[in-house]
């Protein structure tokens, strides 16, 4: 008797906290995220967006400058050609890395938690997709011309080579926008439904009305529906893999050291997932707070977000010790120069943060304590973000600044205008993000219904 | 009421198990064109509305097919036969290059194929349906659950049809008119 008792117990203990908190219906839920979208955003939203807006206005103006003038307003010179602006890139694409992990391989691996996030992580995706995108885009100089890089017939009869990982790159990080976007639509429709019988203005029954395209709940739809939501997962478990692998061609597939090593694709993508994540804890911490939303999004989820981080950012630290390992094992003299000059040459300085931030500060989340704190979540992922860019900034600068030829060297320094556009993108994304939670509705009203006890036609029934 | 304007009948229900248990008495009492709308999609009611599987993998895999034989020709055409240019001695035709867009146009193609069938095979976008003609109605995005009968079903039948969803349980029963 008292065995059973204790083994209850030990049931109890194993058992994990349920995914909704709080004494929600499904109508609660309802009520809780479409009201945002129908009710005046709070003053901080305000402030947050006018700052946004703000930033864009600098990007534009940036942008604008360099078409006007070239890109001789940044810092690069020879040997660095590509300065902050693939930087930018490769970090913007890995933080986009998250929404579609999360909204395509958790769904496979049937981890429930994932529906309170994933609606804004699959947005914060498109969005860092978008702020990637202009960058390679203005950094072609020309970007009148932005066209050659498409197989687009054309008067002069020439087409693009198809064995360059640049242009990889273009179908890659083309085709992951895209996929991601039909995603997140899909997923959209029935909480655009939702919004659509809640309507009490004509312009909103309207524009939601057109979004949701008439669905009507049907389950013989949503049978046709779920299959493709499968499908579309299992077409983008390959295709988020693969991005973040054929970003990093671009640089393993060249002849430079410290960029031509295989172990290039398996520790970008970790560093991807690893950024990702950290991204969307430094924007769900604020997200749930101001609106409301911790029994949604509770610690639970964000407890499982922090050990994402920690086996990533282990992951990546395995990675940054491996280099080093293969470099002195290849006895390959450039090689072993480029790492050493990695860590004390003159980008050192730069090197440590990396290795701060990724390595060190992610180990905090061994302690279950410091996983449910939520200032230390916080501030633990702003550290993984600036770490992350500053990995990109190590491996395209330091490599490119030192190599064979010690005639060949330069120091690189940034100028204004590669800060003002770095700035001016996180501009870009925090206005799209803000007008997102302002007008769409930042968790999946459906799914989450879904995966509470009551969605069980068997629920409340003895066993 | 004329049966040129009669769209079919609607019945509420409260919980995703009394749902289940209608789809079961609708489908054993014989009918055949008959929906049940849900905010949700609820597990095991396909089985209760006796539906067959969906076709949409098939569709994505066609897709697929069609994706990857795309990128491969393009690949293969314009660097053999419209612009052949020989780029660090590899052949023109360096396929084990060209398997990275192939794989990329592959997931496309699914993609879209995955989007487009789901679409056709749902009728969407249809914007105007005549079950949006009930108040009622705009709680299936919400918190209730339905059942609608049509009129072209061969067992309907406006009276009978009403006191058996009544029967097994249906609440606020709505003759939907087109």
């Amino acid at each position: 008797m008292s065995d059973t008792s204790k083994n209850t117990e030990k049931m109890n203990d194993i058992q994990e906290a349920p995914l909704v908190q709080g004494n929600h219906t499904f109508a609660t839920i309802t009520e809780k995220i479409s009201s945002i979208t129908e009710t005046p955003p709070p003053k901080g939203w305000w402030l947050a967006f006018l700052f946004s807006l703000s930033l864009l206005g600098l990007l534009q103006v940036s942008i604008l400058y360099l078409i006007w003038e070239g890109v001789g307003i940044w810092g690069l010179n020879n040997p660095i050609g590509w300065g902050w602006a693939i930087v930018n890139f490769v970090f913007w694409v890995g933080i986009g890395h998250a929404g579609t992990l999360i909204s395509a391989v958790l769904f496979l691996f049937r981890q429930k938690w994932r529906t309170a996030i994933n609606r804004f992580a699959e947005a914060m995706t498109i969005f860092a997709v978008i702020c990637a995108l202009i960058f390679p885009g203005i950094h072609i100089g020309r970007v009148w011309v932005a066209y050659y890089m498409f197989p687009i017939p054309n008067s002069m009869l020439m087409w693009p080579n198809f064995r360059s990982p640049l242009l990889w790159d273009v179908f890659a990080v083309g085709t992951y926008f895209t996929v991601s976007l039909l995603f997140w639509y899909v997923g959209l429709i029935p909480d655009f439904a939702t919004l659509r019988d809640r309507a009490k203005t004509k312009v909103r029954k309207v524009v939601y009305g057109i979004l949701a395209l008439g669905w009507r709940s049907s389950n013989r739809h949503w049978q046709n529906y779920e299959q493709a939501y499968l499908m579309l997962a299992g077409l983008s478990t390959p295709l988020v893999l693969s991005v973040h692998s054929i970003v990093s061609t671009d640089f393993a597939i060249s002849l430079l050291p410290g960029w031509h090593t295989t172990i290039f694709p398996p520790y970008f993508v970790a560093g991807a997932i690893f950024s990702g994540f950290a991204m969307v804890i430094t924007l769900a911490i604020p997200v749930r707070y101001i609106y409301g939303l911790e029994t949604i999004i509770t610690m639970g989820h964000l407890d499982k977000m922090a050990k994402i981080m920690l086996v990533t950012g282990s992951m990546v630290g395995y990675a940054y010790a491996m280099e080093f390992f293969i470099a002195w094992y290849s006895n390959n003299t450039y090689e072993s120069f480029a790492f050493v000059n990695r860590a004390f040459g003159p980008y050192a300085w730069a090197y440590w943060i990396m290795i701060s931030c990724n390595v060190i500060v992610p180990q905090l989340f061994w302690s279950k304590k410091l996983r449910n704190s939520i200032p230390v979540l916080f501030i633990a992922s702003i550290f993984a973000n600036i770490g992350m860019w500053f990995e990109r900034f190590v491996i395209v600068i330091s490599s490119l600044s030192r190599d064979y030829l010690p005639s060949n060297w330069d120091y690189y320094s940034p100028t204004i205008w590669d800060v003002t556009l770095f700035l001016g993108s996180f501009g870009l994304f925090f206005t799209l993000f803000l007008l997102f939670l302002r007008f769409l509705p930042m968790i999946a009203i459906s799914e989450v219904k879904g995966v509470m006890p009551e969605a069980d036609p068997h629920h409340g029934e003895e066993h | 009421m004329t049966p040129k304007n009669l769209y079919g009948v609607l019945a509420e229900f409260q919980t995703p198990k009394e749902i289940l248990d209608a789809a079961n008495a609708v489908r054993k009492e014989g009918y055949v064109d008959f929906d049940c709308h849900t905010p949700f999609p609820v597990h095991g009611l396909d089985d209760a509305m006796g539906l067959k599987r969906s076709i949409v993998g098939f569709i994505v895999g066609i897709g697929c097919v069609v994706g990857a034989t795309a990128g491969l020709t393009l690949q293969w055409w314009s660097s053999t036969i419209a612009y052949p240019i020989i780029i660090s001695g590899k052949p023109l035709f360096s396929w084990q290059a060209f398997m990275i867009i192939t794989f990329v146009l592959m997931v496309l193609g699914g993609a879209f194929s995955a989007l487009i069938g789901m679409f056709h095979l749902n009728r969407i976008p249809t914007f105007h349906h005549p079950l949006f003609n009930s108040d009622h109605f705009r709680k299936a995005t919400d918190d209730k659950f339905f059942v609608s009968i049509e009129f072209k079903d061969p067992k309907f039948d406006l009276e009978d049809t009403r006191k058996f969803l009544e029967i097994i349980g249906g609440k606020n029963i709505e003759v939907i008119e087109e």
